[in-house]
């Protein structure tokens, strides 16, 4: 299963490399991870993504709980929360297909936030299944490069991560 | 006060209550040097080897309960630290390490001397710190030493960059009393509800068996086990970082567990209903094949680490906290409970026990001309009266000093379980011997194991730490060389070197006291004669019987039930036995 597991932890230089290496060391996989300072600048946060079965997703926050730089952590996976990625492409133009990625950045409510006589650079937020949805409609040909954030996520209502 | 770094380190180890510093100087700790050599309350011991100081600090740790604490340079010094540190980790073991470092505006230049000791250790330490502000030296320590002795103990490495100890730069010092880290708070009470069904449970049990580990040495639990043990009258078996948490003489005691535990213990593990696991870690020395492992029970686990539980082996009744408080809870409920053991289903558990233990699994030929290695073993265990601190190599001698030296008191058997380090008995017993320098201290060796860190002799010799040094001598590397014999068909591989030094010389170059012994007549009179002499350290080589192997044995793949005994041939069940 896949599970979005969130962490507030100090924000110390080396704090990355000690879950990175734990990933690595254990043999857990990681899909996707992000990081950035908090509104308190001693905290970071951090999002990962991985899969496994419940045993080791287990394992994994027993073992993420453990670094003493970990303040605390939830599985986003387990209740209900909101997910959202980062996404923006470089497509290749040419004056035929111009109208037609328009309106399909439309439709996915993406944005062109850059545009040349030949590219566009069309950015779009969402869960991670929406701009994998994307990608599949845009013609691969003139898909030029794609930047990903990874997704991030934040649980609905009163329930949330903080100290 | 005002102080520089260097004098803030030596003054915070003393504030901390540091007894002894193992080390070995370098350049980017020559500041620090300095400062120590200015004073008298902290006391270095310089080894011949920063591996040495790493196993020397640990002995220290595990006999006394207090952290070990450890200064070596930058570089090859750090580095050749990682061995001992690793060894710590994996069996919980407290230390403070604290490595030089190249000056912070050339870390990352490959400065000389310089490697990322943080990156390095991080996989084999509790936490480590890079100190980079030398008015947070003093609360790093602080911190170390707290993180390293709390909750699940274990290694923590401070890594300080050599300006950060500059003699001209001085700051106010205060050592903390206290700190408090929001991010580490570890559990210690354990959960009510559930201490209350594992109670349930247990006096439930038909075939009950108490399973306890190296968590109650750590936790200083051996006072509430055995009382709990004793209340419910069920048997114990313990693991091979657990022996002494029990008295090992009891009657309750059936053994060390695992791979070379005894055949009852084994047994009763299989077959058993109710286990409860204490401070253990369900390693897979113990489990042997896991599919294979405990098939009728149901299992209640005690351990202060959530990560331990449910890591390997799923349980039933998971209890995050202190082995102490927990036990005295349990064995509080015990007392209180209306509902007792089950008498009769427990006297029948006992009589099939009485079967298994009938086997004599520990048995050996007492007849031949050659020194049995277990002889020595049982010799020495009388003539130190059992009260000794053992500590040992890695290899067949560990194991026959596991089997054969009970231990009825925690923190006798000194040994490197999880990481198995071969060189770490002789730097041990140094550590001990300074920690309790009227007791006897016997390090049980082979002729392979003690040639890794034997140059620590010479650091006997120097702070006049008279231990003896057992040496079971088969010119083999015999673990490896039986698990060759089993598993490839007598393919000796690469286990036997045929350039052994002359230890007796050995052993008088660096100072000591010699002797070889060929005999077994000869071993008693050796023995005595060894540890009569209180003031030196001896080293007895003993020529024992090259061929032996250590049995029972679980071999690779095979379950609790599947052992490998010395009567048979081939393997035994119980089944073909009873
Ligand atoms: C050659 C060789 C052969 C071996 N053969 C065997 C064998 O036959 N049998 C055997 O048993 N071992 C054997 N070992 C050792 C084995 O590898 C493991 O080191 C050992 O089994 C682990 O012991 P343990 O489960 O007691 O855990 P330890 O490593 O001692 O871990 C202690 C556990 O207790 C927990 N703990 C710590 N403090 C507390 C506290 N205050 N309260 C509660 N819990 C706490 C920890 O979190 C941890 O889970 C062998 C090793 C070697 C080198
Ligand atoms: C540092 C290290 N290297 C290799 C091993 C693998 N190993 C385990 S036991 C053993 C042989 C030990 O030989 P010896 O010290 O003579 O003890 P014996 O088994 O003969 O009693 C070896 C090589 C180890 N445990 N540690
Ligand atoms: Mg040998």
């Amino acid at each position: 299963m896949r599970h979005i597991i969130s962490i507030l932890m100090e924000n110390e230089s080396g704090a990355l490399s000690r879950v990175a290496g734990l990933f690595s060391a254990r043999g857990y996989n990681i899909e996707s991870l992000t990081v950035a300072p908090t509104e308190d600048p001693s905290l970071s946060r951090m999002t990962l993504v991985t899969r496994g079965s419940e045993e080791i997703i287990e394992q994994i926050t027993k073992q993420l709980n453990k670094l003493i730089d970990v303040v605390k952590l939830i599985d986003l996976a387990e209740s209900f929360h909101i997910e959202r990625e980062l996404m923006m492409v470089k497509i290749k133009t040419s004056p035929e297909i111009r109208d037609e990625i328009r309106s399909m950045a439309d439709i996915f409510r993406g944005k062109i936030i850059d545009v040349t006589p030949t590219t566009y650079i069309v950015e779009m937020t969402g869960p991670s299944e929406k701009l994998d949805a994307f990608i599949a409609a845009v013609d691969p040909e003139t898909i030029v490069e794609v930047v990903r954030s990874g997704p991030t996520g934040i649980s609905r209502g009163e329930k949330s991560l903080h100290v | 006060m005002e102080l520089s770094g260097g004098q803030i380190l030596v003054q915070s180890l003393i504030d901390e209550g540091v007894e002894y510093i193992f080390g070995y100087p370098g350049g980017a700790v020559l500041h620090l040097y300095d400062a120590l050599f200015q004073q008298e309350a902290l006391k270095h011991i310089l080894v011949r080897h920063e591996q040495g100081a790493t196993h020397a600090a640990d002995g220290y740790a595990r006999a006394t309960g207090k952290p070990g604490v450890v200064l070596v340079t930058s570089g090859p010094g750090a580095t050749n630290a990682v061995t001992g540190i690793a060894t710590a980790y994996m069996d919980s073991i407290p230390l403070v390490v604290i490595s030089g470092q190249v000056s912070l505006p050339v870390i990352g230049s490959d400065a000389f001397q310089e490697v990322d000791m943080i990156g390095i250790t991080r996989p084999c330490v509790k936490h480590n710190f890079l100190v980079k502000d030398v008015t947070k030296l003093a609360e790093t320590i602080k911190k170390a030493f707290y993180v390293a002795t709390t909750g699940r103990p274990g290694p923590v490495v401070i890594d300080v960059p050599k300006d950060i100890t500059a003699p001209h730069i001085k700051v106010p010092y205060k050592y903390p009393k206290k700190v408090a880290m929001r991010s580490y708070n570890p559990v210690v009470s354990g959960h009510k509800g559930q201490i209350k069904k594992a109670v349930e449970l247990l006096l439930a049990a038909q075939k009950p068996i108490i399973y306890a580990g190296g968590g109650v040495v750590l936790g200083e639990a051996s006072k509430e086990l055995t009382e709990f043990t004793r209340l419910l009258g069920y048997p114990i078996t313990n693991t091979l970082m657990g022996l002494g948490a029990y008295p090992a003489t009891d009657k309750q005691f059936i053994g060390m567990l695992g791979m070379h535990g005894t055949y009852e213990a084994n047994m009763a593990m299989h077959e058993s209903d109710v286990i409860i696991a204490i401070g253990a870690r369900f390693d897979d020395r113990v489990t042997g094949k896991l599919d294979l492992f405990c098939p009728y029970a149901k299992i209640i686990h005690i351990d202060i680490d959530p990560a331990s539980i449910a890591k390997t082996v799923k349980v039933d009744i998971p209890i995050v906290g202190d082995v102490k408080p927990v036990l005295e809870q349990m064995i509080a409920l015990v007392k209180d409970s209306p509902k007792k053991a089950n008498k009769k289903a427990l006297e029948a558990w006992w009589q099939q026990i009485a079967v298994w233990q009938a086997v004599d699994c520990l048995q050996f030929d007492r007849t031949g001309p050659l020194i049995k290695p277990q002889y020595v073993i049982e010799q020495l265990y009388e003539v130190t009266k059992g009260e000794a601190y053992v500590t040992s190599d890695v290899g067949q001698h560990q194991m026959w000093a596991a089997q054969y030296y009970p231990f009825d008191k925690p923190r006798r058997w000194i040994n490197s379980g999880g990481l198995g380090t071969m060189g770490f008995g002789l730097p041990a017993a140094i550590g001990v011997k300074l920690a309790f320098p009227d007791a006897d201290v016997a390090c049980v060796t082979g002729e392979a194991s003690i040639q890794m860190c034997i140059q620590e002799l010479s650091t006997a010799l120097q702070y006049k730490t008279p231990i003896k040094i057992i040496n079971l001598n088969n010119r083999y590397m015999g673990m490896v060389r039986q698990w060759q014999e089993f598993t490839y068909e007598s393919r000796y591989s690469h286990s036997y070197m045929d350039t052994i030094p002359e230890f007796v010389k050995l052993a008088e170059a660096y100072g000591h006291v010699g002797m070889r012994i060929d005999k077994p007549e000869e071993v008693r009179p050796a023995l005595e004669a060894a540890f009569a002499m209180k003031d030196r350290t001896v080293f007895l080589d003993i020529m024992t019987d090259r061929t032996e192997n250590v049995y029972p044995m679980i071999e690779a793949g095979k379950g609790h039930h599947d052992m490998k005994l010395r009567v048979a041939t081939g393997t035994s069940t119980d089944r073909e036995l009873a």
